[in-house]
Formats: structure tokens, C-alpha cells, sequence
């Protein structure tokens, strides 16, 4: 998708990234040592640190992918919202408070704090680095997906742009997340996400999303057997047709540009076409849209309501609308949502999107994206039960993020904050519904990528709105980055080469050997934001939970309820659930379609992995406790 | 890595009835959250049935445990901080 550029955004977004790395700079160099970080922390006001937690929490994923994957799926990406939130119940009620009674404060001193064992070193930094790995390519792919429509600038430029900034500042200075950035940042989202949200209620519901929307065609046509022999239009010539499945869809040209249209069949029989939109890789390596190549901007953005009944009465527009009043509308309407689907034309490779009409009543139950209830096979129920296994399981076994409950001097402000987080959080998490679905039926859409709908949707009220929004959802990004880069070069450099290899370094060897390990994670990163564009960040996340979930909950809560665990223990649990997790990553449907193969062909039938990864760790956690124990 | 603690923590009597709680109240919050799974998983129909107003199920059982989660951290940390009050009479914890 190629977008308008306007300079008023650019500078709106310049200004307000500056501002929010500028007060980062700011508070970071004030804050130098360990002790000014955590006095300031005893400082606080739990109310303030709380929003900060939330601040932490609400990455690229929460805001870019959920909102995008609610605007194409409806309710399936709202369990991702609850499931997140769900997490936060796990890590306040079982983890937290235990861990903070062991006395020690990361994921790793954690679990060496009653073994002292090399293998658990060697095998936690390993599980930090891959988490911290995974939770990063979404923020990468957010990054790039937030540059396309603002800068006008590529994908890959986005990201390379993110990982050059959060290198640069991570070799150079080094920034620290400080309570009162991630406060501001948490405060801001929350805000706006809030603005967006009364815009949208107001506006209600219409059948004509914007002035300039695509008013598609619709063509009566003749049908021998599956094959269209003619078509009602004066403008519009047939030139092919393909079957897919049990879908057809026929090729149609007007003034030179081809165009796919769905075959869709009355119940009398007679015969029409539905306009869809498409992406054509032609043998020669051209990318033609709708036919044409990107810069004559012949694909649209859509997403529209295809009958609308407010208070029994089918109306053309619903006027403002009520917290409540606004699903029960929508219940009663009829949306049409954008399906894909990918066949061969001769050379070419061709990617379709056509119009499926879908009614509000299933939009606002699980089932759009994620195939449940009657019709589902087993394996499509087991790949719903291993998401939301993980993203119930995975906050509290993510590495970087029990770090803040420790921030603040006394077990009562920890956890006040930490309720105010999950207030907060929540909160924010119930907004995402309405932006989602606001963002479906607006008509701002990018069939290229499901991340932008939620600052899509803010462009379609307003170029400030949109900009101060990708603005905050940028520096949100750049600060999970580098907070990440920093944790991953950490368990290289600190975990694993200096207490695990144990190289005499210097302090000065020390630092290099850390600059350089972000280097590396940072050149990393940037590839694996590029090779994953265009795949719904917030599905990416809900994978980093899945890893994390299998390969560190089970040795946490060993840790913690289990007198009988033993080091060797926790480190094969930490490798099983690693490999087995990663393992079924790269063997399921999803990835399969990333290899460019059919995702029929995946090995593996599903696409998350916590249902195996995590009962294999335990397993393996227990197993080899019991093999391992001393004897009395 | 900045990982020590603010200050030291002094001894705390009331861990192991605050560990109890915290396994009660989870094992609530992990039953009900497990019903909604369930209910997705092979009750889906059931979920868009009008449950509050014009509201189907599935959309306030869903906002429904994410206010949950909020009042029952609530009451964890309501009762937790009794407890200690109770236990470790005016150590600050």
C-alpha cells in the first residue's frame, strides 16, 4: 500500500519521538547507578509506578497487533487481549511475592538461587536470549509497519531505521527505561487509546466509511457448469478464471488493467461477481496491485458495514452510539470482512482478497480467525487451547517483566502498583474492542498488514491524531527494543560468557564484549524484522509467550513449590521446553506459508506450541529431579 | 544488570498464609478463566447468545474477566496486607 505523506504528520511524529528520547536521555543520565534507579523506585508514588509497569507492558503487540487483529478477525483477537491480561493474575498471585521472598530479582538468579549450578546458567541465559529473540521480532515488524504509512517510506527501512536508533544508543549511552518514561509513555497510550475510542462512538456506524472509499463493483454473470461464459458489463472484459477449492474466481479487464472478481451464486441460481482486490507476483518479478505496479496506488484500503440495524430499524447511518449500544448494533449488522486466497495463473502467483460478508453476531464470538465449535477439527481446538494456555501462562514467565515488581521498597506498594497495572492495563485491553472493530468497519484497513488498522483508523479523524499516535506506538517500540537488546546482549555477554565460560575480562572488556553482543543481537534483530513482514505482531507475541511459557514456568514454579528439584532438573526442563517449543514453530502451518510452501504441508497441524512444549518440561522437570536427587 | 532489591525486606510471618491465598485465589481465577475456554472451545454458539442487555456472552464474559482479575487483585492485596499487619505486628514488610 502506498500512502499520502503529509509533512505536518512527519514533523508532529519527529518532535513527539524526540521528546519521549530526550526525557529518556534525561532521566537516564540522572540516574547512572543501581542505587539512584531503585531509590527513585522507593520514591514513587505506587500509583505512578503502576501506570509505569503498564507502560512496560503495552508494547507494539498490544497496541498495533491486537487492535489489527480484532479489526480482521473480531473476537479472536480480543482472547489475546484477555489472555494477557489473564497472565497478569498468574505472575501477582503465584510468582511474584514467592520470588521476591527468595530473594533474588531475575529469572536467572532466581533459579541459581539454591544450586549455584553452571548448567542452569548456561541454560537460563540460553531461554533469556531466545525469549528476548522472539518478543523482538514483532517489535521490529511493528516498527517497519508504522514507517510505511507515515514517512512513506518501505518496510524494511522502517526497521532498519529502529534497529540503527536502539543500536546506536545502546553502544553508545545505553538508556536506561526509567519509572517516569515508561509512566509517561504508559499514561499517553492510555490517553489517546481513550480519544480514539470517544471518536469512534461518536461517529457510530456507516455504510460509507469516507468520501474517496472504493464503491466496488458488482457484475451480473452467465455460468455453463463452473465455467463463466459471459458477464453484464460494457466496461469490464473476461479474460480468465480460476478454481480454487471451491472457490472461483474469474479475471476481468478494463482499460488494460486486470482485475479478480469472486464468483458468487444466488439462490435462484443466477450468477454475479463480487470485486476483490489482489496482489500478482508475475514470473518476471514484478509486484503488480490491482494490476498495476504499487506507485499508481491502485489498491485500496477497505473494510465496510454492509447493512446496519440500529434499534430494529435498518438505517444507513447509526448516529453516536453507547458503550453498550455499540455492540448490540453491531450484533445486528452485517460486516463485510476481506478472506485471502493464494492460487497459480499461468506464471504468475496471485494472492486474492475477496468480499465475505459476515454477520455481527459472529464477528463478536470466537471462531473468525481460530476454528472452534462444531465444525472445528481436532486440531484446529487444540492450537485454541495451547493459546490461550500460553498467553495465561507466559506474562509470568517472561523474563524481563517481574524485574519491576521489585522496584519499589515494600511488598504493599508492590503490589498496589501492580493492581494499578492491571487496572490500567485492563482497561486499555477492553478500549482495544472498540478500536478494532472501529477500525474494521471504517474502511482503513491495509491488506498488506494487519498492524496498522488501530493508527489507521486515527488518520481516518484526524493527521494529528494519527501522528501523535504512531509517535507514542514508535517510541514504545524503540523502548521494548532496546530494553531487549540490552536483556539478550546481557545474557551473552554477562550470563553466559563471563559467569558461565568464565573469560577473564576487565571492566572495560566487559562493557565491549556487551556493546558487542548487542551489536550482533541488533543486526539480528533488523534481519528477522525484514524476513517476518507482514505477519500480525501480536500472533508473533502470543509465540514469544508460548517459549517462555514452556521453557521457564514449569522450573519457576519448581523452584518455588518443590522441595524435590534439582539443578539438573531445571536446566533439562528449560532445553526440552526451548526445543520443543521452537521446534513446533518452525514445523506449523504459519511458518510453512513464511517458507512460501503450502500450509497444508506443515508437519505440524497447529500453530501454537504450549500444549506439547510445556507438559514435555514438566515432564522433563520432574523426571530428572527424581533421577538426580542426593542421596541422604 | 540492576537488579537488587530497593531495601532489605525483613522477615515476613505472614508468607506462608499469603502463598495459600495466592494458590486460592488463582486456582478461582483459573477455573473461571478455564470455563470461558471450554465455552469457546465447544460451546461457541452458547457464547453469542444475549447475556446482559443486548450483549452477547462471549463479549461480557471476556470484559467480565479482565474486571475480575482487577477485583480480585484487589481483595489479594486488601487481605494480604492484613494479614501482615496481624502477623508481623509493626514491621514494615
Amino acid at each position: 500500500m502506498i500512502y499520502e505523506v503529509s509533512i505536518w504528520a512527519i514533523l508532529i511524529f519527529l518532535v513527539f519521538v524526540a521528546m519521549v528520547i530526550g526525557l529518556s536521555f534525561y532521566f537516564g543520565s540522572r540516574t547512572k547507578s543501581a542505587a539512584s534507579y531503585y531509590a527513585a523506585g522507593g520514591t514513587i508514588h505506587w500509583g505512578v509506578n503502576g501506570i509505569a509497569f503498564a507502560g512496560d507492558y503495552l508494547s507494539a503487540a498490544s497496541f498495533l497487533g491486537i487492535c489489527g487483529m480484532i479489526a480482521y478477525a473480531g473476537y479472536d483477537g480480543f482472547l489475546y487481549s484477555i489472555g494477557y491480561l489473564a497472565g497478569w493474575v498468574v505472575a501477582l498471585f503465584l510468582v511474584a511475592e514467592p520470588l521476591k521472598r527468595l530473594g533474588k530479582y531475575t529469572f536467572t538468579d532466581a533459579l541459581d538461587s539454591k544450586f549455584n549450578s553452571r548448567g542452569i546458567k548456561l541454560t537460563a541465559s540460553l531461554s533469556t536470549l531466545i525469549v528476548s529473540i522472539f518478543y523482538l521480532i514483532p517489535q521490529m515488524v511493528g516498527a517497519g509497519d508504522l514507517v510505511v504509512p507515515l514517512l512513506g517510506l518501505p518496510h524494511w527501512a522502517g526497521v532498519l531505521i529502529v534497529g540503527a536508533i536502539v543500536i546506536y544508543i545502546v553502544a553508545t549511552a545505553g538508556m536506561t527505561s526509567t519509572t517516569y518514561v515508561q509512566f509517561i509513555k504508559g499514561g499517553l497510550l492510555i490517553t489517546f487509546s481513550v480519544i480514539l475510542t470517544i471518536y469512534i462512538l461518536r461517529n457510530g456506524f456507516t455504510l460509507n466509511p469516507s468520501d474517496d472509499y472504493r464503491q466496488f463493483a458488482s457484475i451480473e454473470a452467465q455460468v455453463e457448469g463452473n465455467e463463466v461464459v459471459s458477464i453484464e458489463s460494457e466496461d469490464y472484459e473476461l479474460i480468465g478464471q480460476q478454481q480454487t477449492g471451491n472457490q472461483t474466481f474469474v479475471k476481468l479487464s478494463k482499460e488494460n488493467y486486470e482485475t479478480w472478481f469472486k464468483l458468487e451464486q444466488n439462490d435462484d441460481g443466477s450468477a454475479y461477481l463480487t470485486e476483490a482486490l489482489n496482489i500478482t507476483n508475475t514470473a518476471s518479478g514484478e509486484k503488480l496491485y490491482n494490476g498495476a505496479p504499487k506507485t499508481e496506488r491502485r489498491f485500496y484500503q477497505v473494510g465496510h458495514l454492509k447493512s446496519i440495524v440500529h434499534k430494529g430499524e435498518e438505517v444507513e447511518s447509526s448516529g453516536p452510539l453507547g458503550p453498550f449500544e455499540f455492540f448490540s448494533t453491531l450484533e445486528e449488522s452485517e460486516v463485510v470482512i476481506f478472506n485471502k486466497s493464494i492460487f497459480d495463473d499461468g506464471e504468475d502467483r496471485v494472492t486474492v482478497f475477496y468480499q465475505q460478508p459476515t454477520k455481527g453476531s459472529d464477528i463478536l464470538k470466537p471462531g473468525l480467525m481460530l476454528k472452534v465449535g462444531k465444525n472445528a477439527k481436532l486440531w484446529d481446538k487444540v492450537n485454541f487451547f495451547s493459546l490461550m494456555l500460553a498467553l495465561f501462562l507466559g506474562t509470568s514467565a517472561l523474563p524481563h517483566i517481574l524485574i519491576r515488581y521489585y522496584t519499589v521498597p515494600s511488598q504493599r506498594a508492590a503490589r498496589k502498583s501492580t493492581i494499578v497495572a492491571i487496572v490500567a492495563i485492563g482497561f486499555f485491553y477492553i478500549l482495544t474492542l472498540y478500536m478494532g472493530l472501529g477500525a474494521m468497519v471504517n474502511g482503513v484497513n491495509d491488506l498488506e498488514s494487519s498492524n496498522m488498522s488501530g493508527p489507521l483508523l486515527a488518520k481516518s479523524f484526524g493527521i494529528g491524531l494519527f501522528s501523535i499516535i504512531s509517535a507514542i506506538a514508535f517510541a514504545t517500540v524503540l523502548g521494548t527494543v532496546s530494553g531487549l537488546i540490552v536483556a539478550s546482549s546481557g545474557a551473552i555477554a554477562h550470563d553466559f560468557v563471563d559467569k558461565y565460560l568464565k573469560v577473564e575480562m576487565t571492566d572495560k572488556q566487559k562493557v565491549r564484549a556487551g556493546k558487542f553482543a548487542a551489536f550482533g543481537v541488533g543486526i539480528f534483530a533488523i534481519i528477522l524484522g525484514i524476513i517476518f513482514k507482514g505477519m500480525n505482531v501480536s500472533f508473533l507475541v502470543g509465540l514469544a509467550f508460548a517459549v517462555a511459557a514452556s521453557a521457564n514456568l514449569p522450573s519457576i514454579l519448581a523452584v518455588i513449590f518443590w522441595k524435590k528439584t534439582t539443578a539438573k532438573g531445571i536446566a533439562s526442563s528449560i532445553v526440552v521446553g526451548i526445543l520443543s517449543a521452537v521446534t513446533i514453530i518452525l514445523l506449523s502451518p504459519s511458518m510453512f506459508e513464511r517458507y512460501g510452501l503450502p500450509k497444508a504441508d506443515a508437519i505440524i497441524p497447529f500453530d501454537n506450541p504450549a500444549i506439547i512444549s510445556m507438559p514435555l518440561a514438566v515432564i522433563a522437570l520432574i523426571v530428572v529431579s527424581l533421577l538426580t536427587q542426593k542421596k541422604k | 544488570m540492576l537488579h537488587e532489591p530497593a531495601v532489605e525486606i525483613g522477615a515476613d510471618y505472614a508468607s506462608k498464609k499469603k502463598t495459600r491465598l495466592g494458590i486460592i485465589l488463582f486456582t478461582v481465577y483459573a477455573s473461571i478463566y478455564g470455563l470461558f475456554v471450554l465455552l469457546g472451545l465447544f460451546y461457541t454458539d452458547l457464547l453469542g447468545l444475549k447475556a446482559v442487555g443486548n450483549v452477547n456472552l462471549a463479549v461480557v464474559y471476556g470484559i467480565g474477566l479482565i474486571l475480575l482479575a482487577a477485583i480480585m487483585g484487589f481483595i489479594y492485596s486488601l487481605i494480604c496486607s492484613r494479614m501482615e499487619d496481624q502477623m508481623n505486628g509493626g514491621t514494615k514488610v
